[in-house]
């Protein structure tokens, strides 16, 4: 036996031992099937090929790796970020496992959300029943102050009002008349995670300010910020915060995740920490305005808020200086707080490091994937270092984006060769790799595969990061995150200078 | 907000050519109308289109792959006197999910802005109640009132009764409400009687009483209202008085009382519609030996 209980070995060195070895061979030769080594590697090297990139564009039906994930996931992850929020799924308990685990994957934290665990009786029958006992006990065992409500493709196929049913359940004392349960339809056949963000958090908004009462606005001098759907939100929404602060500014953001999803080891547990107050929450239909970091993920919810009178403003994450520049400034505008030297002078560091080591970025390929809004800002930051985004690819993404990506680009000379995709996936990017290669890639964990395939070092900058740790804890917002975004992008550089050097492997670079 | 309405009604009882012909009333008292056809067989718009519509929703969507990849203009068609015409449409019998078509196509329908600028929207629902699809319409902020078509026939006060079963369903804990009923003469015995009846029962009205008349299969075989076909004929009157009724219906609707279903069999045995038990053996042996002594 290869493995003892005194010396243990994990699976990275388990499975080169000489037993499991002679295993995998047998399985190989007797069960697999398979055409020779020979043919199989030629069919690799074929999909490398501009032949099988053309046929891999006219694919019609099937996606392979998509960069997105699904409406649930965002919806959850809007309502985590309010203050004693219990996440309710009403749909099947495997979808909301994968919901968990995603995010405990990502920000190694424990991540409670309830689902209704509709099975097959409940698609024949509707899922009413799944909600009355659902909230009743989601209620009674998890004492949260509020419940929020999405749904799984279970639910929405069969057309489960959560208007109705909600309304039953209270009806029925599943929890108090005045108890807030918000909810948004999150068929997750449509849109992604970024379209659930932006519904659940306009499900919000609506629950407090149209249902519970009927609240009318009267402008007041603080805003609103909407983060959206956010890996680094840990670091970022603190990031923010701390400017909001310097500049004297007060600001509520909607759904702050910062503390729920970063809670310390101190020997209590806690099942709900930090987010956003139920009453700031009703009391953001007086602010001033309401800016959203990422346009992507708040389009109705913005419109909804304008409904109300408010003026709006969005952005693309605002990452890079530009991006940065633009937000600080809309900010000041809104407010009419000046931007305070410190702010400025960190500005001018970032400025000063880029300087120092744009040797090394100028001219560097990258292909950058992710969400509608991270795409947007990671290109424009590449720009700026002088580096180019040759591939921009946004699989949750439609012509909208399309337009202002392309757009973008034609902004810079540094953007003269590249090329946006909408609506692709990693499969796609897979054949663009091979066929035009870039230096470097840009995006999630997922691109892990592309790395190991086509050679091109990974830079991990985008949600979800499952095989790093602690990143998130890391702003990538604002000019001290830009500084974080760009050590990483050069640390990676130097590695491949390193790698690829034999008389030019110096000391200083 | 446009008025919204929707006619439900057992299938076959005719819907379809009672809602289109009393918009085309409608639209006559310079109503400004859409209708979202919620039938994946599409018949919801053609006496107004003077021709089967098409291009649905989902059948454009299919095409494009997604409905994302449609614009409003795709779906929308411009038929008698300007009604705005839709259809959701579905898929084939015996595949997919119709039901989710139509929250699809609605959903569409609203964030792509049809309902904009509108009076009135008209929802021509397939049968009965049944999934939460086709109960699409009758959710909070889509129709507040609902019209069933009915007649004198057993299965269609049955098909009634359901619907309206449906709509106490949702009318707690939102704001639909049952408009009336609209009986379309099959010729039944008593059959006004019986349809006043049953809408005291279940606590609504008849709006009205459709006479049967032709000249309604003569409009229809040339995809024409009877308003468009006869305008001066006396059916094209019934249904004016049927739009203007409805017109003056708004807000008036009630949250209707079902009955069940041994109290509607009560009722029509009470019309002499279904026998009783004792009745219907009496009348077999009757039958028998009546049989026996011609044999």
């Amino acid at each position: 036996m290869p493995q003892s209980a005194d010396k243990v070995k994990d699976h990275i060195s388990l499975f080169k031992e000489p037993e499991y070895l002679e295993l995998f061979a047998a399985k190989k030769a007797q069960f697999e099937c398979r055409p020779t080594d020979e043919a199989v590697a030629a069919q690799a090297e074929y999909t490398k090929t501009w032949e099988y990139r053309e046929k891999n564009f006219s694919r019609e039906i099937a996606t392979i790796n998509p960069a997105k994930a699904c409406q649930p996931l965002g919806a959850v992850f809007a309502a985590a970020g309010f203050e004693g929020t219990l996440p309710y799924v009403h749909g099947s308990q495997g979808c909301v496992a994968y919901f968990r685990s995603h995010l405990a994957r990502h920000y190694k934290e424990a991540v409670p959300i309830v689902a209704d665990s509709m099975t097959e009786d409940a698609a024949v029958f509707g899922g009413l029943n799944n909600i009355v006992e659902g909230l009743q006990n989601a209620y009674k065992l998890y004492a949260p102050k509020m419940i929020v409500v999405s749904t799984t493709c279970m639910a929405e196929v069969i057309g489960d009002d959560l208007s109705a049913f909600i309304a039953t359940a209270k009806e029925k004392e599943s929890v108090p008349l005045d108890f807030p349960v918000p909810f948004a339809h999150t068929p997750s056949f449509v849109g992604s995670h970024t379209t659930g963000y932006d519904n659940q958090m306009k499900g919000i908004l609506n629950y407090f300010w149209d249902r519970e009462a009927q609240l009318t606005a009267t402008p007041g001098t603080k805003i609103n910020i909407i983060p959206g759907f956010d890996g680094y939100s840990v670091a970022n929404n603190r990031e923010i915060k701390r400017y909001m602060a310097e500049m004297g500014v007060e600001a509520t953001l909607l759904g702050d995740v910062s503390d729920v999803f970063d809670t310390p080891s101190d020997g209590e547990y806690r099942m709900y920490d930090g987010g956003t107050t139920l009453d700031d929450t009703r009391a953001a239909i007086n602010a001033k305005a309401t800016i959203a970091l990422q346009e992507f993920c708040s389009q109705k919810t913005l419109e909804y808020i304008e409904s109300k009178g408010q003026p709006t403003a969005s952005f693309n994450y605002p990452m890079g200086i530009g991006a940065t520049d633009a937000f600080l400034m809309k900010v000041s505008e809104l407010t009419g707080k000046a931007i305070p030297a410190s702010i400025e002078k960190e500005r001018g560091r970032l400025v000063d490091a880029i300087t120092d080591s744009q040797a090394w970025l100028h001219g560097k390929k990258f292909a950058v994937f992710g969400d509608p809004d991270f795409c947007l800002s990671m290109a424009a930051f590449l720009m700026e270092m002088g580096a180019e985004p040759t591939h921009v690819l946004c699989t949750n993404a439609g012509k909208e984006w399309e337009e202002k990506a392309k757009a973008l680009l034609a902004s810079s000379p540094f953007g003269a060769n590249g090329q946006v995709w909408a609506g692709k996936d990693l499969w796609h990017l897979r054949s663009l790799l091979f066929t035009e290669p870039t230096d470097f890639i840009i995006g999630s964990s997922y691109g892990k595969y592309l790395e190991k395939d086509t050679g091109i070092p990974l830079i991990r900058l985008t949600f979800p990061i499952f095989d790093r740790h602690h990143h998130h804890r890391f702003p990538s917002f604002g000019y001290q995150g830009a500084l974080r975004v760009l050590v990483e992008i050069l640390d990676r550089v130097f590695e491949a200078a390193d790698a690829a050097s034999d008389i030019s492997y110096d000391l200083t670079r | 907000m446009p008025r919204q309405i929707a006619f439900y009604g057992k299938g076959g009882i005719g819907k379809s050519t009672t809602s289109q012909n009393t918009l085309a009333a409608l639209v006559e008292m310079d109503q400004k109308i859409l209708i979202v056809g919620c039938d994946p067989k599409a018949d919801s718009t053609r006496l107004i289109l003077n021709t089967k519509l098409q291009d649905t929703v989902l059948h454009l969507a299919a095409k494009a792959g997604s409905v994302e990849d449609l614009e409003l203009e795709d779906v929308m068609k411009i038929g008698y006197k300007g009604i705005k015409c839709t259809e959701s449409g579905g898929p084939e019998p015996g595949v997919g999910c119709a039901g989710r078509g139509v929250i699809t196509a609605i959903n569409f329908l609203e964030e792509n802005g049809a309902y904009d600028d509108v009076d009135y929207v008209s929802y021509d629902v397939l049968g009965d109640v049944v999934c939460g699809g086709f109960a699409m319409p009758i959710r909070e902020n889509k129709a507040q009132e609902i019209y069933i078509v009915m007649s004198g026939e057993m299965m269609a006060l049955f098909a009634a009764n359901n619907i309206a079963k449906g709509i106490l369903k949702y009318a707690g804990s939102g704001g639909v409400r049952l408009g009336g009923l609209i009986c379309n003469e099959r010729q039944t015995d008593r059959e006004l009687d019986l349809a006043e009846t049953l809408a005291k029962r279940i606590n609504t009205q008849l709006i009205h009483f459709v006479p049967r008349d032709n000249v309604v299969q003569h409009a229809e075989l040339r995809r024409q209202t009877v308003i468009q076909y006869k305008p001066d004929c006396q059916q094209a009157i019934e249904y004016r008085n049927l739009a203007t009724k409805i017109h003056a219906n708004g807000g008036k609707g009630t949250i209707p009382t079902p009955i069940s279903m041994e109290e509607l069999e009560d009722m029509l045995i009470e019309f002499g519609i279904m026998k009783t038990d004792e009745q219907a053996l009496a009348d077999l042996q009757a039958k028998e030996a009546s049989l026996c002594s011609a044999g």
